[in-house]
């Protein structure tokens, strides 16, 4: 469950048990009148759990996250995110909700006029943080994915890798409820991609959810206890309905990670 | 000491405070924005101050002539003109509300009528009806009431006396000074709405031009408020620098003008010189419009991205 303060920031609930973190229920999305990119599409997400998000180009994967970001609202179905309604959430409770979320984008759409240092200040200026509070955080993280020289280059001085490095690091640097990234190592070595990913299950260790979306089998293997969610044409594999009414069990560890975690 | 080369830059913003200004580039009204802004409040001054200058000089022209009264004596007989201009001023003299009565000498209204009468010799100007007048100043205003009772004084004793306010010789013109002010109001409210609408053209295109930083910023969290306070903030700048030459180039047109008007000699046009006050109005005018321009900027962004998720 979340309460919202009357400043509109979504606070977590302190006496509620780890209850999921994202609920999808017969959603389906289509741009403008087109067909419907995504169909029925109904999972769950608990907190402290980490998930890949896989299928073909074209099956809808871009799509489910942007719903997932809150960049998007469905057609129809029902979606609730930290224990509210996100289909009927008014527009200046948004802000306060996706500052609870952390957006790898595939583009990486970083700010082209600031810095690799500013852009990734950039979600904890948002989030009205002082300057002086920003600026060990900021630099440690880009000394950790290995930008430590780069922090007053521009993003178009950046290499396609480099860029990628600098769009996670702006994700994760405000220890975001939920990390939602779109094919994240696709532009890095093998190496700079286990060490990414790392990072990703240093932050899911700490409570975060971690929503993957990959093409990478090889990356998927390296996180044994992931759970896979695949999209085809639109439509969410769910068999055993395992995503929309997760066991007992998976329920219980996402509560105990939960609770495991060393929450700021 | 590396590390401290490489980050002294960004500690330097940081102490200028300038976090929230960096959530987007700067969007400053881009190319001739601020010289049209400029241009705006420099017509604006001129215009404001010709309104001001205009109030000055009715005022003073109307506090003149307020409790002035002329009095005619119309009568084609000479003898009796003159019988009844000394009955009306005796009458006049003792008038309650009347400070001070004086019949015009002939002299002076021969030199009235002289310009289209000519003074060549052998002109016999005694010849021609001209009637006697009075000048009468009141106490108080000269009111229709105050009017009808000088009137009624007269009836008897000078009934070929016209009585009028002096007012009333110079209604037209009033009436045209009040027409020129409503006019230099209307043009004001003008100058407003097209600066208001130039703000509004450009923040839409300064909108337009940062459309991917804004979804990627609001993607992050930022609220509207936020990224509107940046615009607002970058325009004002805009504004005030535009405001602060066309405040310049309006002082500098309104005391050449003065400088030409005074030169003219005319009484009336000498009594429109602007006081103190009106200077403290006419630089009032470029912050009224940095703060139309903030005004608008704000509103125009804020109803743009209430169209965006």
């Amino acid at each position: 469950m979340a309460l919202a303060n009357p400043k509109g920031t979504v606070l977590p609930s302190m006496n509620q048990p780890a209850a999921e973190i994202v609920q999808f229920d017969n959603v389906g999305l289509r741009y403008g009148a087109g067909r419907e990119v995504l169909a029925d599409v109904s999972f769950t997400l608990y907190p402290g759990c980490f998930y890949f998000l896989t299928g073909a180009s074209g099956a809808g994967k871009t799509s489910l996250l942007k719903l997932l970001y809150l960049a998007q609202r469905p057609s129809r179905g029902l979606i609730r995110m930290f224990g509210t309604d996100a289909i009927t959430l008014p527009r200046e409770r948004l802000p306060g909700f996706r500052r609870r979320i952390g957006v790898v984008f595939q583009d990486f759409r970083l700010v082209p006029h600031l810095s690799a240092w500013d852009n990734v200040a950039l979600p904890l200026r948002v989030a009205g943080q002082a300057e002086q509070d920003i600026a060990k955080p900021v630099s440690d993280m880009l000394e950790w994915v290995g930008l430590g020289d780069r922090f007053d280059a521009r993003p178009a001085t950046l290499s396609g890798g480099e860029q990628q490095r600098v769009a996670i690091a702006r994700a994760v640097i405000a220890r975001p409820d939920v990390l939602v990234a779109d094919e994240p190592t696709g532009n890095v070595d093998p190496d700079m991609a286990i060490k990414l990913l790392r990072l990703f299950e240093s932050l899911n260790r700490l409570g975060t959810t971690v929503v993957v979306a990959t093409h990478d089998l090889h990356l998927i293997r390296k996180v044994p206890d992931s759970l896979i969610m695949r999209l085809d044409k639109g439509k969410l594999a769910d068999p055993t309905g395992a995503l929309r009414y997760p066991p007992r069990r998976q329920r219980q560890d996402a509560a105990a990670a939960l609770d495991a975690a060393d929450l700021p | 000491m590396r590390q401290l080369a490489a980050t002294l830059p960004r500690r330097l913003r940081a102490l200028g405070g300038e976090g929230e200004s960096r959530l987007l580039p700067e969007a400053r009204l881009s190319g001739p924005m601020p010289w049209v802004i400029a241009i705006m409040i420099a017509l604006t001054v001129v215009a404001a101050a010709s309104a001001l200058a205009l109030r000055h000089a009715a005022a003073a022209a109307s506090a003149d002539l307020e409790g002035g009264v002329t009095v005619q004596i119309v009568s084609a007989a000479p003898a009796e003109r003159q019988r009844q201009s000394k009955t009306a001023l005796d009458v006049l003299r003792r008038a309650p509300g009347v400070l001070h009565a004086e019949a015009v000498p002939q002299d002076q209204l021969n030199a009235l009528v002289e310009p289209w009468l000519g003074t060549r010799t052998g002109d016999d100007l005694d010849a021609l009806p001209i009637p006697a007048l009075i000048d009468v100043r009141l106490r108080a205003a000269a009111t229709p009431a105050a009017l009808d009772a000088l009137r009624t004084a007269l009836a008897r004793q000078a009934p070929a006396a016209h009585v009028d306010a002096q007012s009333s010789w110079l209604a037209p013109v009033f009436r045209a000074i009040g027409a020129l002010q409503w006019a230099a109001g209307g043009l004001i409210a003008l100058f407003a709405f097209a600066t208001a609408s130039a703000v509004l053209l450009a923040a839409r295109n300064a909108l337009g031009i940062h459309r991917e930083t804004i979804e990627v910023v609001h993607m992050l969290g930022a609220t509207d408020l936020q990224i509107a306070r940046v615009f607002q903030r970058s325009m004002a700048t805009d504004a005030a620098m535009g405001g602060l030459v066309g405040l310049l180039a309006g002082v500098v047109t309104t005391l050449g003008l003065g400088r030409q008007f005074s030169a003219l000699g005319s009484g009336m046009v000498a009594q429109g010189s602007l006081a103190w006050t009106d200077w403290m109005v006419l630089v009032a005018i470029p912050i009224a419009g940095v703060l139309l321009v903030m005004v608008t900027a704000r509103l125009t962004v804020l109803a743009a991205l209430r169209r965006m998720l």
